[in-house]
């Protein structure tokens, strides 16, 4: 972001200082925040006037000394006679040809990939001139190595996986980003039919239970709610990693009792009468991320403009997809073998929220899932505190670093005004799950508050 | 008498199909059950879960009338992830064929050479015990970690799987090459290339190709299950898929289609072995 720095500023602190720990002080941070085309371009002059200024004077101090000698407008002028910075600046302005347009993207067949997979039917992708081939993938390690080994550009990845890629946990480390949350809420807690009358969790001592993943938002909710009810996920319970597709037979042959999943896993064991769905995970957290869009920073530095490119059409179907009424079209697009493979009505039960609980009931639940693009450096905290909290990662972390690092917050905002959407105005904010406060700047105090814990 | 067995056999084969079709048939009769809830409700679920069931086994005349509608149209293409049954198993077909092929290629030069030596034969006994067990599906991370491509490492681990019983089977049979013909040879004063390939190679010819047929059978074992942890194309992913769908018929389909061309296979093997057998 050095470039971003403006060296006609002779008396600048090199100290950085702003809400994201982007930019060198906060007035970068909203000039960059602001995001609109004017503002841009702006930014991209100052951008194209930095490097023809640090081309001339290479040297800092006797950039400085002459910038304080002759005056910073007056320095420009003198440059803009001698360079043609016009051409420069419009050069720079347009956003560069994609480096490449055929590009593939992965994904697991539940309805967290709905703005990945919808892109695709609904022609997201072709607007911003991609072509993208959506692959559907077995599983959540195969989606991960075949990421890792670039057979896909970008991936659907659950929110935790591009956090415990960059940090090596579970894989080598290679640096990872979230640059756009594709889901929250759309999970549920299900049970087996066969406990129909054993709703109060203190009695579910001995129940094995399925997550999609070790580094998911299931598992760690999963725990969170059992520790809560005071069992303790490790020694009361048993908890297993099964791909999500596979959770509705191994519920129906009995090899488990319930499992905290992803849907349309929920709706469809209430659609085959094999279970009723407990509790949404939105009663434990309301607003909880769950899945991600997820590319390599490589992806992200080496091809900026598909990056962008990619990025926009996600936030466009995000913000398409947030507003209820588009909710039965699309889950029209996204039901068929191509994609989720699931009876139409099991994907619009999910996404409208008029849903069938598996005990006689119809419930109606608008937000059971809903969209929202903005990756909060708080959630990848709060994801961080658990991973430490179940003893995934051990040692310090450096949360705010990691967070930064691998939830690219700024870069969706900037997105998310182009898509017409609201970005908020910070960062990070606390939030609490099961009525619990959540303070991104204590999390190892929260970590030490819990009873149950592995660290 | 030799008439009367000529159809007898096949007699017995369509009572046993139908005897397994009516079981199956009396087995997955629908259970006429009073529908526990409201007609909305009743909306919102599949059918058994509304009459307070799970969902039940497909009919034989379900999986007919898939089997059919696969049938109609086997080659159509959908997109990256939806392509007809025709075309999943041409994929499935071609990697097992190029993974075998390249087995073929590695394994019987060098069950050849280790066939000729006892000492190598011996030395290198204990690698080809301890590999020769291993599963396909441990192969698999390892082949993606180092291949870094998922459809190679698909056809790796065929490699792997079918080079095994091929070498084995190549190295014994031109071990147990008879010695007085090997000793004929000599008396000839028959050069060592031309002992290889016109005394050796065709005396071992019916053993390496008995190992080749254990081979493309496992090979094709193989290859489903593989699909299945890769994905992408191919009938194992076609299983992986529609068992996401919980789509019994569907699967009931494939596991036929699967049992079809494996028979195929073998049969073109058994063909070739037949060709290089000899009387002695």
């Amino acid at each position: 972001m050095s470039a971003f720095k403006d060296p006609f500023d002779a008396s600048h602190s090199l100290t950085r200082g702003c809400s994201c720990g982007l930019h060198h002080d906060e007035a970068a941070h909203q000039a960059d925040l602001a995001g609109q085309t004017s503002d841009s371009e702006l930014l991209g002059n100052r951008v194209v006037e930095a490097a023809v200024m640090r081309a001339l004077f290479p040297e800092d101090a006797t950039r400085r000394r002459f910038i304080n000698a002759v005056g910073a407008g007056t320095a420009m002028a003198a440059i803009s006679s001698l360079f043609p910075l016009g051409m420069a600046k419009e050069a720079f302005a347009q956003s560069g040809p994609l480096e490449k347009s055929s590009i593939k993207v992965g994904f697991i067949p539940i309805t967290c990939a709905t703005p990945i997979i919808m892109s695709q039917p609904m022609g997201f992708y072709g607007r911003q001139g991609l072509n993208v081939d959506v692959v559907k993938t077995a599983g959540w390690a195969v989606i991960r190595d075949k990421t890792l080994n670039k057979e896909y550009d970008a991936a659907h990845m659950l929110s935790p996986m591009p956090i415990a890629i960059s940090l090596g946990v579970g894989s080598s480390p290679i640096p990872y980003t979230v640059p756009a949350i594709e889901n929250i809420n759309g999970q549920a807690i299900t049970l087996s039919i066969k406990h129909k009358d054993r709703r109060d969790p203190k009695s579910w001592k001995g129940f094995k239970f399925a997550v999609p993943f070790d580094y998911s938002m299931h598992n760690y909710l999963l725990r969170y709610f059992l520790a809560e009810h005071g069992l303790d996920p490790d020694r009361d319970v048993q908890i297993r990693s099964v791909p999500p597709p596979e959770m509705v037979a191994n519920l129906r042959a009995d090899n488990i009792d319930g499992f905290l999943a992803p849907d349309p896993v929920n709706q469809r064991a209430v659609y085959d009468g094999v279970g009723f769905i407990h509790t949404l995970t939105k009663e434990l957290w309301p607003g909880h991320p769950c899945c991600a869009f997820a590319a390599s920073k490589e992806f992200v530095t080496k091809m900026p403009n598909t990056y962008r490119a990619l990025l926009k059409a996600i936030m466009e179907a995000t913000a398409f997809a947030a507003k209820p009424e588009n909710r039965k079209q699309i889950a029209e697009a996204i039901a068929p073998a191509n994609y989720l493979n699931q009876p139409v009505t099991v994907v619009e039960q999910v996404l409208t929220g008029n849903y069938a609980d598996g005990l006689g009931n119809i419930k109606k639940d608008p937000n059971r899932i809903d969209f929202d693009p903005f990756p909060w450096h708080s959630f990848a905290i709060w994801i961080m505190s658990q991973m430490k909290r179940w003893g995934q990662i051990k040692g310090d972390v450096d949360y705010a670093r990691v967070a930064r690092e691998v939830f690219l917050a700024t870069d969706a905002m900037k997105l998310m005004k182009e898509a017409g959407m609201k970005p908020p105005a910070t960062v990070s904010k606390k939030f609490s799950v099961m009525g619990k406060e959540f303070d991104p700047a204590k999390p190892d105090a929260y970590i030490a508050s819990f009873a149950i814990k592995r660290t | 008498m030799n008439r009367l067995l000529g159809w007898r056999a096949p007699l017995l084969s369509l009572v046993v199909f139908l005897l397994l079709i009516g079981v199956w048939h009396a087995l997955t009769l629908p259970k006429s059950a009073a529908q526990t809830v409201n007609a909305e409700y009743a909306a919102l679920v599949g059918a058994e879960a509304s009459t307070g069931q799970k969902s039940a086994f497909p009919s034989p005349r379900d999986v007919g009338v898939k089997i059919l509608e696969h049938l109609r149209d086997p080659f159509y293409d959908h997109g990256p992830n939806d392509k007809g049954i025709g075309i999943q198993l041409g994929f499935s077909v071609a990697r097992v064929l190029l993974g075998y092929l390249l087995a073929a290629l590695v394994a019987i030069p060098v069950g050849f050479l280790i066939g000729m030596s006892p000492t190598v034969y011996r030395a290198l006994d204990p690698y080809i015990q301890v590999l020769k067990p291993i599963s396909p599906l441990a192969w698999m991370p390892l082949a993606l970690f180092t291949l870094k491509d998922s459809s190679v490492s698909a056809i790796f681990v065929i490699f792997i799987c079918s080079l095994w019983p091929m070498l084995i089977n190549t190295a014994f049979g031109v071990a147990s090459v008879r010695r007085e013909w090997l000793n004929v040879a000599r008396t000839l004063e028959v050069g060592p290339m031309r002992t290889a390939f016109r005394v050796i190679l065709p005396a071992a010819a019916p053993t390496i190709m008995t190992g080749m047929r254990i081979s493309i059978g496992i090979a094709w074992l193989v290859i489903v299950a593989a699909e299945m942890l890769v994905g992408g194309t191919g009938i194992g992913y076609f299983v992986w898929n529609e068992w996401n769908n919980l789509s019994i018929t569907n699967i009931l389909t494939a596991i036929l289609a699967i049992g079809l061309v494996g028979m195929l296979l073998d049969l073109m093997l058994a063909k070739l072995t037949k060709l290089v057998t000899f009387p002695e």
